[in-house]
């Protein structure tokens, strides 16, 4: 079986472990401190213990036959719901965060390990042979176990790790789930992004219009039409003309508000978009066309999505809410929170130019200027200390193993591991997208670790035996097919 | 199988996608990591704080070594809000001398952003500054029960004396224009503001220090960057030895209460000023710490003006003791020799024109001419001199030739002393009677200049570095008042010797006229029996009361002192300023006076004159 093990995934995720210990040293070391890394009492000996009992697991993961995986999925996955049901009143409040069970001088976060049960679940139901994802039933049922684990996390208030389950959409999207439900709902998570994000600042500075509605208007009539050019047929759609009457009278009307008489022309905008709209219901009872009215449906869910979020945010939240919506999205100022957080990560990643200041020589990150820079914000100390350059190749290791997963994923001889492999896939991609992403200030702060080199044992043996388990699977894959 | 293989190429979509983010983040970290060194700086400024390190300013002594001004330990109390837990308020109010309310004030002031801009709960802020030692004893030893209380020490200047104010100047908090001229300093600084203080600024200010410390995110020091690898120490100022004796000055600030005036002595050898009075002057110490700012207004406004240090700023006609430098003119000119004799009744009389005279013997030859002060004998060798046209063409020349004397002998221009803000007097050349008085004038049009009235001024220490020259005959050393700058050679404007354009033997002449009028003339009150005094009287006319003026030197032949004395609207050159200078050389080279001497002396300093209240 050594033979046939993907060796090439077991280098990157060494190099990744080895990497990531580096960067716990320089994030934990305290300048003048004596420096023995391997001390337990430290945080740098105590991921080294992670990351030995994770090489252990492995070996042990290695060496189960991945058909107790077939027989017991669903059994580990109820007992990991049940165990994540059970967290809240198990657990001790950690920043608010009830997802933490002391175990003796440990403690564990369930929801790590929950990761791959849901996966292995997911893989063993849609892997079955009555498993057809156009039936909307089974679809359905394919969502619920992972959003169900989603749910039982939110309760535990840790927002950040039930949010990593959505990548599963990724999976979804490649077993033949329809694309524009993955547009659909990037659509509204930008939709949201972008309203909120700009919903303060105004057009040109006249009062009365919101940058947030312009962009969001415009957007969504942009998507309409895109659409039109993708799923209608091209000859007999006149989806240039949508474009540019929509866009024409747009700019026509801007430039008529700033330099003629100012006035709100979001107003224009909803004009435009209820007429495309119109035309395109039109258009679906005149040639009897499904497809028009699916389009036609996505415009009136844009708009309705875009000003049900404008009123939840401003008149259903309360204010505390609304603010750290706004300070996660960077429409508020909070230099001592949030805010602060990523401008500190910036400025600790921007000094370290080309090649870093040196292993254990960063001084914003051993100065504490950096928050949680051991765990969520660790890729600072990499850029700190590596540089550019160390940043470039950690996130090229990342990135070929994804791509790598992808490989050993469409390999794979049965559905379940392939669905298994992007599973994993996509949760490294979804964790490498969101952390790094939030450090260099481009996503919202969302706190989830980065694999293999945030501090801690329950994440580092979680992404362990997510891992180890689809290399076993793809390491035997042709154990019964040449049979 | 159960792989359906329409849906396989999205796995180009989803490996696309992981690229797209991969080159999106590479090309962010690049923007931040490469494209700019805001964030670097960004990250020092964090981490790095970087401590001051004050040195001492140097000391200053006078000649005799008496420590003149030094610095006192001063303690700087400071408050760390977040560590502040459990203090007794009112102990602490008790051991610093505040009250409740003060505390109470102290601290909202602390805490009010608006006014403490870089206020951090984490950080020493300000609580009191400068207590002397003696005030902070009490909470030193209480200091352990007061917990987020430091101290801070520093050095506040002081002043041993409440003399020689003009000479030593003072500090004071640099403003924004001293720190535009000079990026060493920051806000806060201490610069010298006046005096020796100012002018030595350089030597006296040492040079900081800084330490590189890491500061981590909440204030807290971790200790040296590097382990001070790039840390600086300190350069402690450099301690100066005045050329003042400090006796002589306290004497000559002695005499000169209630009057206005200066008196100057300068060791006619070296350069170096012996005393420089000002009068009225006023007690540097007053010029220190907190109350500086009142007191620094408050002698501003005062109409006598008692900042102006009038020995170098104050310009003067120089009376009859300018006659000394016309003598040596006219001798080295040719236009008279010692044997020449002018007529004199009661003046210098030319058609309408009269200069006025006391009553002596005429016609005398030159020396008698000094020690009587005859007026009418420099008007004509004046009238003389810019009237030769076999010697100079036109008068234009006459007068150039004049002033090139003048200038050669120190006046005309500021002679270049170590101290702030001198003045150089007013030495008319042919231009300015030129423009003044049209083309055609002659010597008789400027003829009061030949008796030191007129246009001509000089400041006191000019007229003091005359009778200096005229000791060391024909030469002098800019006068300076530092005699001494630790570690480093005096300036080599401080030793090198100034020639005038008149030779020994004229000198000879004059110094000859000196000593007459001390034996026999105008200056017979400073006459002694332990050493040859050489002396010239002058009454200076002016609009109000003549000004009482007096410039001499001792002992004749191996000079050690050269005065000059100037108390406005003092009268007689006889009445002030011969005894005046009398008891300054008696002073100098006695070492002491003699009881009649010091009886005379209380005397003169009981003396007040009335100056009314005038702007001056």
């Amino acid at each position: 079986m050594l033979a046939s093990l993907d060796w090439v995934t077991i280098v990157i995720y060494i190099a990744l472990l080895g990497m990531g210990w580096m960067s716990v040293c320089g994030a934990t070391y305290d300048f003048g401190q004596a420096g023995d890394f391997f001390d337990l009492s430290t945080r740098s000996g105590m991921q080294i213990l992670w990351i030995v009992t994770s090489f252990a697991l492995a070996i042990a993961l290695l060496s189960i036959d991945e058909r107790f995986y077939d027989v017991f999925a669903y059994a580990i996955y109820v007992a990991f719901m049940l165990l994540l049901l059970a967290t809240p009143f198990l657990a001790h409040d950690i920043k608010g965060s009830m997802s933490w069970i002391k175990i003796g001088k440990f403690s564990i976060q369930p929801a790590e390990f929950a990761k791959f049960a849901t996966a292995l679940c997911v893989a063993k139901y849609m892997g079955s042979n009555d498993f057809n994802i156009s039936k909307w039933w089974n679809f359905l049922t394919a969502c619920f176990l992972f959003i169900l684990p989603m749910g039982l996390i939110i309760m535990q208030r840790e927002t950040g790790s039930a949010l990593v389950y959505t990548a599963f959409f990724l999976m979804l999207y490649r077993e033949g789930m329809p694309g524009s439900i993955l547009f659909a709902g990037v659509s509204a998570v930008i939709y949201f992004v972008v309203g909120v994000r700009f919903s303060e600042a105004s057009l040109w500075h006249i009062h009365a219009i919101s940058l947030g509605h312009f962009l969001v208007l415009l957007l969504i009539l942009l998507f309409t039409v895109g659409l039109m050019r993708v799923y209608t047929p091209k000859s007999r759609t006149p989806y240039l003309n949508v474009f540019f009457y929509g866009g024409g009278i747009t700019v026509a009307s801007l430039l008529f508000s700033k330099y003629v008489i100012p006035f709100d022309i979001t107003w224009v905008q909803l004009i435009i978009c209820v007429a495309v709209i119109g035309y395109l219901l039109y258009l679906a009872v005149k040639r009897n066309c499904g497809r028009y009215a699916f389009i036609a449906l996505f415009a009136i869910g844009s708009l309705a999505l875009h000003y049900s979020a404008d009123f939840a945010l401003n008149h259903v939240l309360q204010p505390h809410q609304q603010t750290r919506i706004r300070v996660l999205l960077g429409t508020e100022d909070d230099p001592r929170g949030v805010g602060y957080n990523v401008r500190q990560a910036k400025i600790a990643i921007g000094s370290g130019g080309l090649r870093g200041k040196g292993f254990l020589n960063g001084t914003q990150t051993k100065l504490k200027y950096v928050p949680e820079q051991e765990t969520d914000f660790i890729f600072c100390t990499v850029g700190e200390e590596e540089g550019f350059l160390g940043c470039a190749i950690v996130l090229l290791l990342f990135l070929a193993l994804i791509l790598r997963l992808i490989q050993l994923a469409e390999r794979q001889p049965y559905a379940s591991g392939r669905i298994y492999g992007y599973c994993v896939m996509s949760i490294f991609l979804f964790h490498l997208f969101i952390n790094v992403g939030m450090v260099l200030g481009l996503t919202p702060v969302i706190g989830i670790p980065l694999p293999f080199f945030s501090y801690g044992g329950s994440s580092l043996w979680g992404f362990t035996i997510l891992l180890f388990i689809f290399l076993r699977m793809d390491a035997t894959r042709n154990r019964f097919v040449h049979n | 199988m159960a792989s359906n293989h329409i849906y396989e190429n999205r796995k180009y979509v989803l490996g696309g996608i992981a690229v797209c983010i991969v080159v999106v983040y590479l090309v962010r970290l690049f923007t931040l990591q490469l494209m700019s060194d805001d964030f670097k700086r960004n990250a020092d400024s964090n981490a790095f704080l970087k401590r001051i390190q004050f040195p001492a300013r140097g000391a200053m002594r006078d000649r005799t070594g008496k420590l003149l001004v030094y610095n006192q330990p001063a303690y700087d109390i400071m408050v760390v809000m977040s560590e502040m837990g459990g203090v007794d308020t009112l102990d602490l109010c008790q051991s610093l001398g505040i009250t409740r309310e003060t505390f109470d004030h102290r601290m909202e002031e602390i805490k009010d952003r608006n006014r403490n801009p870089g206020y951090s709960s984490y950080t020493q802020q300000l609580f009191m500054n400068q207590l002397s030692a003696e005030e902070f004893s009490t909470f030193q030893e209480k200091l352990f029960r007061f917990p987020g209380f430091y101290v801070q020490k520093r050095s506040i200047r002081q002043y041993a004396y409440p003399n020689a104010a003009h000479v030593l100047g003072d500090v004071g908090e640099v403003g924004p224009a001293d720190i535009e001229a000079d990026d060493y300093y920051q806000s806060g600084d201490y610069i010298g503001k006046l005096g020796v203080e100012r002018s030595y600024e350089r030597q006296l200010r040492g040079e900081k220090g800084v330490e590189i410390l890491l500061r981590d995110a909440r204030g807290r020091i971790k200790g040296n960057y590097q382990n001070g690898k790039f840390d600086r120490d300190p350069v402690p100022g450099k301690n100066l030895t005045l050329s003042i004796d400090l006796e002589l000055q306290q004497l000559g600030e002695r005499l000169m209460q209630g009057k206005l005036g200066s008196i100057v002595a300068i060791e006619p050898s070296t350069g170096e000023v012996l005393c420089m009075v000002s009068a009225p002057n006023y007690d540097p110490r007053i010029m220190v710490g907190r109350q500086r700012g009142r007191n620094n207004r408050m002698l501003t406004l005062d109409p006598l003006k008692p900042l102006l240090n009038r020995a170098i700023m104050g310009t003067y006609p120089p009376g009859s003791t300018f006659k000394t430098s016309q003598a040596l003119t006219f001798l080295e000119e040719g236009i008279i020799t010692p044997q020449t004799t002018y007529p004199c009744s009661g003046g210098f009389r030319f058609g309408h024109l009269k200069v006025g005279c006391h009553g002596h013997a005429s016609p005398i030859p030159l020396i008698p001419t000094i020690a009587t002060s005859c007026n009418g004998y420099f008007c004509w060798g004046l009238y003389y001199m810019l009237g030769n046209r076999k010697k100079y063409e036109t008068v234009q020349e006459a007068m150039t030739t004049w002033k090139d004397y003048m200038v050669s002998m120190g006046f005309g221009y500021p002679l270049g002393i170590d101290l702030p803000g001198e003045k150089r007097g007013l030495i008319p050349n042919a231009d300015y009677y030129d423009k003044h008085l049209g083309k055609s004038w002659n010597g008789l049009s400027v003829i009061s200049i030949a008796i030191g009235q007129g246009e001509v001024t000089l400041t006191p220490l000019q007229i003091a570095n005359l009778g200096a020259t005229i000791a060391n005959r024909g030469y002098y050393i800019t006068p300076h008042v530092v005699k001494e700058v630790q570690g480093e050679p005096l300036d080599t404007l401080y030793t090198k010797r100034h020639y005038t354009r008149v030779s020994r033997q004229n000198y000879e002449t004059v110094v000859a006229g000196m000593r007459q009028a001390v034996l026999g003339g105008t200056c017979r009150a400073a006459n002694n029996e332990w050493y040859e005094v050489c002396g010239k009287t002058g009454t200076a006319q002016n609009r109000g009361h003549d000004h009482s003026v007096f410039m001499g030197f001792a002992p004749k032949d191996d000079p050690k002192i050269a005065v000059a004395v100037y108390v406005e609207n003092g009268g007689w050159g006889a009445t002030y300023g011969v005894p005046f200078g009398a008891l300054i050389m008696e002073k100098y080279i006695n070492g002491k006076l003699t009881p009649e001497s010091e009886a005379k002396a209380e005397a003169f300093a009981n003396r007040k004159i009335n100056y009314g209240s005038s702007e001056r």
